[in-house]
């Protein structure tokens, strides 16, 4: 392995270095930046133009401009970063960086849910092939395949922003909008669960009626004016957990493992009583030691009451824990929820920045001031990318369950849950990795267009405004990043697939 | 399993059972054995998927649309006013379509004088959308030949030669891969987007084809060790030869395929650019521009945003379809499983 991956980093050194001579080339004769100034009518008209000239070695030809740049940018390797400076005689490599945190957020968590969301998808419409679930959701991600960000982006802003705000200042839940959700939810579930039409149909009836009552529930209560997670919700929402769990790792046939993760779940719902005052004003390292010890714990539980499936139930136990812990994290967010819409003026979900201008209050308050900022860009790209994860996730398990392990496996009498999940999806994952690493490397300079639209002040927005003077020292810097990444991510997929697929690796 | 595979199961056993094998003679009329070319087969597969028949026709009415209303390159069109000429704002500019039918409480059907409305100069709304049409459309397009070939050219030479043409220009392809796809089209449109869209579409192309390379190069390797090459080459025939007449229409599947996909992200990517600046300037208009131009009328006059973002994805959805289509034509066996 270890002369395969030497050889890859030699390779992708000199691809990046090619990569940086051509868009440096590119983005020196993309236009004068000086000729904005030369425009204006300012009495210091030469001192900037001349103090310009020099932040960005105007007089210099661009060839040996370029090799006086790349010298600096090698810099790096041994520790002493030279970007540049920007048109305006900043380092490059400040600005960068401040830029480079704010998209990483922003991309993270929104490829995080992407992933997750898209794979589960494809996954069901694979099994489900040819349903009506199945093309409707081919249909959708064709759709979405074809939205362009900026227009779906405007939409988000009047719909999911300025019209939900102004809802959630008098939410009140007319009785159509109860019947349309419960009917939807009844289709999708039947469509999920699939089989003959009592099964569908037992599917459809157990899923609207559930969400029929929620919602009349949330009607009648006025629940959106003060949401919360009360101790009821959290019985039930944990043993749900802990059920969906079990399901996944393990399977019902396992009685021990659904103890255990019960019992985890259980152990929750008393931190849900006893965290009380823990939470009330924590810090994020407080927040991040809790997971931790949510997690440690039910791994515990898991090896304790596991017996035979002991990994399994770890597993499975872990699961549960961090569901728990996300349930008493949210029931914390909700229950600051009034109280920051009525500092913010009801600006509950914002549609541009990362954070409202001088806005303070205790942890509570600052994160859902964050998530309100995030909501909507996270929406954008998670919409874009989740399209090509669901086609993807689909024929890859398309292809696993057409080959003849399946067969065995199901002639072997494994239950379906066994064949689907640890024969067939394990397999079908091998090629997303590859895709989601390549996709890491991309999303890191893609979200451009997000970024411009909601104004957030990321990488994407840092290239887009250097471009407009053009600045290439700033392009550069903009540029060395995101090319960096994709060259990392692309060897980092093509390490992980031989890892992953040994006819790879040994070939 | 699908009903031709059915129907297909049937043939077999009926011929079969029969025990005879002079079939015609026999053989029930329906099940009499027809045949067909290669290219027929793929033709009727394409013209029996119907969403992309559907996306077909809905795209050729949208092209026939944008270039015969307006008219192009100097042809007058059938519309009554023109894309750049201001006037006098009618009623906020509202548009005039109407499409609900009286009996259902609405105006009746009705195209009006302005039926998309008028901007704030009081220019007419559908010819501005009809010539940002135009242009996105042409953009696309030359950006998919633009890059289909020059993706065909570096694949095939890379495929067939092998040895150091294939390293000097895969390793170009892999550079080209490093530079995210909208950050060297933002660039080239900074310097080139002020030229006119034919130059800027050229542009584009140029460096729109490294997928298209590494998909044909991997064609090209695996059909050059085929048999028919082998006897190909054994009888003499020089490389082009090889190439034009043996290898290259054995990938037209492929090619089609992936010229079809170039056309819809060039769309986007199109759209995007001028979106953000980089692209078709003023006085000159495209669907990303007019989107630009008017997103924050959204709240008061919705119409100027609706019309070019409907376009786009209507343009988009369409040629995506037709890709579908064309991908099952080629290649039945995908996504298929057994029954």
């Amino acid at each position: 392995m270890a002369p395969f991956i030497i050889r890859r980093l030699f390779i992708s050194f000199f691809v990046l270095l090619g990569a940086t001579f051509i868009v440096y080339v590119l983005a020196a004769s993309a236009g004068d930046p000086r000729s904005a100034l030369e425009e204006s009518t300012d009495p210091g008209k030469a001192n900037r133009i001349a103090a310009m000239t020099r932040n960005l070695s105007l007089d210099v030809p661009i060839i040996p401009r370029y090799f006086a740049w790349l010298g600096g940018a090698l810099g790096c390797l041994i520790g002493k970063c030279d970007l540049g400076n920007t048109a305006s005689g900043a380092p490059v490599s400040g600005g960068l960086s401040v830029a480079m945190g704010s998209t990483l957020r922003l991309v993270v968590f929104a490829l995080v849910i992407a992933i997750v969301v898209g794979v589960s998808i494809g996954m069901i419409t694979a099994l489900r092939q040819y349903s009506g679930l199945d093309y409707s959701v081919t249909f959708l991600a064709f759709l979405f395949f074809s939205l362009p960000v900026f227009w779906i982006a405007v939409l988000m802003k009047q719909f999911l922003a300025i019209k939900f705000n102004d809802w959630l200042k008098a939410p009140s839940i007319p009785p159509w909008v109860i019947l349309a959700s419960a009917a939807v939810t009844g289709l999708i579930a039947a469509g999920v669960v699939g089989g003959d039409r009592r099964r569908r149909l037992a599917a459809f009836g157990g899923a609207a009626i559930a969400v029929g009552l929620l919602m009349t529930y949330f009607a009648v209560t006025d629940w959106f004016a003060e949401p919360a997670i009360g101790p009821v919700a959290m019985v039930v929402m944990s043993a749900i957990t802990a059920i969906a769990a079990t399901a996944l790792f393990a399977g019902f046939r396992s009685r021990v493992v659904l103890y255990a993760t019960l019992v985890t779940a259980a152990v929750g719902v008393i931190c849900y009583f006893a965290l009380d005052s823990v939470l009330a004003d924590p810090t994020i390292l407080v927040i991040i030691g809790l997971l931790v010890l949510a997690l440690l714990v039910g791994a515990g539980i898991g090896a304790a009451m596991g017996g035979l499936y002991r990994s399994q139930a770890i597993k499975a136990c872990m699961l549960t824990a961090f569901g728990c812990g996300g349930l008493i994290f949210a029931s914390e967010l909700l229950a600051a929820l009034p109280a920051y819409s009525a500092e913010v003026n009801g600006v509950v979900v914002a549609t541009i920045g990362a954070t409202t201008p001088n806005f303070s209050g205790n942890f509570w308050e600052t994160t859902l001031d964050q998530l309100g900022h995030l909501l909507l860009p996270t929406i954008a790209i998670v919409l874009i990318s989740i399209a090509a994860y669901t086609r993807y996730t689909r024929s890859s398990m398309l292809e696993v369950m057409n080959a003849d392990y399946i067969r065995t496996a199901r002639a072997k009498g494994l239950t379906e849950r066994t064949v689907v999940v640890r024969h067939g999806f394990r397999n079908a994952l091998i090629p997303i990795t590859t895709i989601v690493a390549l996709d890491v490397g991309g999303l890191i300079g893609g979200a451009i267009i997000t970024e411009t639209v909601f104004g957030w002040s990321g990488m994407g927005k840092y290239f887009n405004d250097a471009l407009k003077i053009p600045d290439p020292n700033a392009v550069m810097g903009f540029f060395l990043v995101t090319g960096t990444a994709i060259v990392l991510f692309n060897m980092v997929a093509d390490i992980t697939y031989g890892f992953l697929d040994p006819r790879i690796r040994l070939s | 399993m699908s009903t031709e595979e059915k129907a297909a199961a049937a043939a077999a056993e009926a011929a079969s059972g029969n025990g005879k094998p002079d079939v015609g003679s026999t053989a029930a009329e329906g099940l009499s054995i027809v045949a067909r070319t290669q290219g027929q087969l793929v033709r009727r597969r394409f013209f029996r998927h119907r969403g992309a028949m559907i996306s077909l026709t809905i795209l050729v009415l949208v092209v026939l649309l944008a270039y015969t209303s307006i008219g192009f390159a100097g042809i007058p069109g059938w519309w009554i006013w023109n894309y750049y000429t201001p006037g006098k704002v009618v009623n906020r500019g509202a548009p005039t379509l109407s499409l609900w039918p009286t009996f259902l409480g609405g105006d009746g059907f009705a195209i009006g004088l302005h039926p998309f409305g008028q901007d704030d100069l009081g220019r007419d709304y559908f010819a501005l959308t009809m010539r940002g049409a135009q242009i996105s459309i042409l953009i696309a397009f030359v950006v998919g030949i633009v890059g289909t070939l020059i993706g065909v050219v570096i694949g095939a030479l890379s495929g067939f030669y092998r040895g150091w043409v294939e390293s000097v220009l895969m390793r170009f392809t892999d550079v080209m891969i490093t530079i995210p796809i909208l950050v060297i089209a933002a660039v080239l449109g900074q310097k080139f987007g002020g030229a006119g869209p034919l130059v800027l579409a050229i542009v584009l192309g140029l460096v729109l084809w490294t997928a298209l390379a590494r998909l044909i190069r991997g064609e090209f390797l695996s059909l050059r060790e085929k048999e028919f090459v082998e006897a190909a080459r054994a009888l003499g025939a020089k490389p082009t030869r090889i190439i034009f007449r043996h290898i290259l229409p054995n990938t037209v599947g492929v090619i089609t395929v992936a010229a079809t996909l170039l056309v819809a992200n060039a769309i986007l990517l199109e759209t995007a650019l001028s979106f953000l600046g980089f692209g078709v300037r003023a006085p000159d208009t495209s669907l990303g521009l007019l989107v630009s131009t008017y997103q924050n009328a959204f709240t008061t006059r919705p119409w100027l945003f609706w019309w070019p973002g409907l376009f786009i994805i209507t343009i988009a959805l369409t040629v995506n379809f037709i890709g579908d289509g064309l991908r099952d034509a080629f290649d039945p066996r995908q996504n298929r499983v057994r029954g």
